[in-house]
């Protein structure tokens, strides 16, 4: 137990890569459900039968971005988006410069899932609510998202667990936090003090978030 | 008043054409309830997706007090709909909103402001029996008080007309008769339009003033419930005054006539049969039988054995004289009959 206090490498560069992984993940969490959240709706409002179906425009957003990208391993998607993320921020290395291919990379994957959640609404909820006389919009902020709200939250929060496993990758290839913590110190040196420690923080920092989403969905649940 | 007329509406699907609808023509006055009653695909709810213009009918009109409502542009849509107050099988109410956010919900549409909407919400609620609900969520209401806050809802534009699609079809029979009697008593108190759909005979007679039968996307009979009820050849009067199952009928024919009578009204007070009885001195065996107060009358529906050497033309002269519809029963509608069963 002595052993993890008294090891300079978690005394000086644990805090560091913690908050290098909590900034990687909250960044892009942030950017992964502003953008997200809009193209699930779009691909759900879109689709035929939809609340106002473009069958080419969704065709071309549904397979070629949305299945494109999420074939594409990440792992290979973060190196090959390197260029794009230091056009975008100046550098290749860091957590900032790491926020951009993790975004990229779980964009389609929340899009799908807000989609799916969507098509969950009951139909007769949006018949009744067409019924009354709401605009597409208001079908789509007072019945659609209003009445999926816990579900959307479930899939934020299992959205935010995957980039907390993304941005472990992330650190490989520059990004820095717990993953580049683990792979230098616990891989490539055999410390296996720092290893076992980042794994633990990471498991902690997982139960937290789905521990949190799980309360508030609960909350936002009258059925 | 609400008139449709002449309403078709043709799916396509691939090459073939599916006619849903096949010119479909009513009109219910205001302050009366209109059934319309068919099986499953006889396009019910193509019917209802048209009135309501969720769906655009191929040709024909739907009007209400005289306003086209079926050929209003796309951008006075909303508007149209909203004369027009909608009650689900299923209420439709949104989960995460109280009865009173339900109910608030089309007024909030429409940017009614917030002291307005809280007094319309509280009278509405109150209409339907539901004081001290406004914050309970459906989840914590019964199904019957689920669907008096989708009446609510459905009352809050101020509709015209309300059209009820299949309203206590999801519910159970105490709980049927509360809502039929809160639509009727709502009816007679707002002067509303009512169109119930329904595949329900049993909501046809306890609140309905008028019936359609539609059949495939035609409207086969129609008329006031005493009218239709009255005409012993109707699909309707069978309807709503079935016999219950008896003796099958080639087994009562080979004893002797067998007789079907359509009493309604003031006949249904008199001792008709008695009459027969001792007019031509035989005896008869009542079969099989049912009697109903509809739309306030009188009706009974008989089916009797008469003795095998029976003058059987006499019998039905003596019946139609006084009113009262009758026909001999036909080895061939025991064969029918039997086919059915």
């Amino acid at each position: 137990m002595n052993d993890i206090f008294s090891n300079p490498v978690l005394a000086r560069a644990l805090p560091e890569a913690i908050m290098e992984t909590l900034q990687m993940v909250g960044i892009s969490a942030f950017f992964t459900v502003l953008i997200g959240l809009p193209l699930g709706v779009f691909l759900h409002v879109t689709a035929p039968g939809g609340l106002r179906p473009m069958p080419v425009t969704n065709r071309i957003l549904s397979d070629v971005i949305v299945n494109i990208t999420r074939s594409i391993p990440f792992a290979i998607l973060m190196v090959a988006l390197i260029p794009l993320a230091r056009a975008l921020t100046g550098t290749s290395l860091g957590p900032i410069a790491a926020s951009v291919s993790l975004s990229i990379g779980t964009i389609p994957f929340f899009a799908r899932l807000v989609e799916s959640c969507l098509r969950d609404v009951h139909h007769g909820k949006i018949d009744a609510a067409q019924v009354m006389g709401s605009t597409n919009m208001q079908v789509i902020s007072k019945v659609m998202l209003r009445e999926s709200l816990p579900a959307l939250v479930a899939a934020a929060t299992t959205t935010v667990v995957t980039l907390v496993g993304y941005s472990a990758m992330a650190g490989l290839v520059g990004g820095g936090g717990l993953g580049k913590l683990a792979y230098n110190y616990g891989f490539q040196r055999f410390d296996v003090t720092v290893m076992i420690v980042t794994i633990v923080l990471i498991v902690v920092l997982v139960q937290v978030i789905q521990l949190v989403g799980e309360r508030i969905s609960r909350g936002l649940d009258h059925r | 008043m609400i008139t449709v007329t002449d309403l078709r509406k043709v799916y396509r699907q691939g090459k073939m054409e599916v006619v849903a609808l096949d010119g479909v023509t009513l009109s219910v006055p205001k302050g009366s309830i209109h059934g319309i009653i068919g099986h499953s695909g006889a396009g019910k709810s193509t019917l209802v997706r048209c009135l309501t213009l969720l769906d655009r009918p191929t040709s024909g009109s739907v009007s209400i007090d005289g306003t086209e409502l079926s050929s209003v542009r796309d951008s006075e849509i909303r508007a149209a709909r909203r004369r027009i107050g909608m009650v689900f099988q299923h209420a439709n109410l949104m989960d995460s909103r109280t009865a009173a956010g339900n109910v608030a919900h089309p007024l909030e549409l429409v940017k009614t402001p917030k002291d307005k909407i809280r007094t319309r919400v509280a009278e509405l609620l109150k209409l339907v029996g539901l004081e001290g609900f406004e914050n309970a969520y459906p989840s914590q209401l019964s199904g019957g008080q689920r669907q008096r806050v989708g009446i609510a809802r459905a009352l809050a534009s101020d509709p015209e007309v309300l059209l009820c699609d299949e309203p206590t079809s999801a519910l159970d029979p105490a709980t049927t008769e509360e809502i039929l009697d809160l639509i009727q008593d709502l009816t007679r108190r707002l002067q509303l339009t009512v169109l119930i759909i329904t595949h329900e005979m049993n909501v046809v007679k306890r609140v309905c003033d008028s019936v359609s039968l539609l059949s495939r996307g035609r409207i086969i009979e129609h008329g006031a419930l005493q009218e239709v009820a009255g005409e012993l050849d109707s699909k309707l009067a069978r309807a709503l005054l079935p016999l219950p199952p008896s003796e099958p009928l080639h087994g009562a024919l080979q004893r002797g006539p067998v007789l079907e009578i359509l009493f309604s009204g003031e006949s249904a007070k008199e001792p008709v049969l008695t009459g027969v009885a001792r007019h031509f001195d035989m005896d008869l065996n009542v079969l099989a039988g049912s009697v109903e107060t509809l739309g306030g009358q009188q009706f009974g529906h008989l089916r009797v054995q008469l003795a095998e050497n029976a003058d059987f033309d006499a019998v039905l002269h003596y019946l139609h004289e006084r009113g009262i519809s009758a026909k001999r029963v036909a080895a061939d509608a025991a064969a029918a009959e039997e086919g059915a069963n």
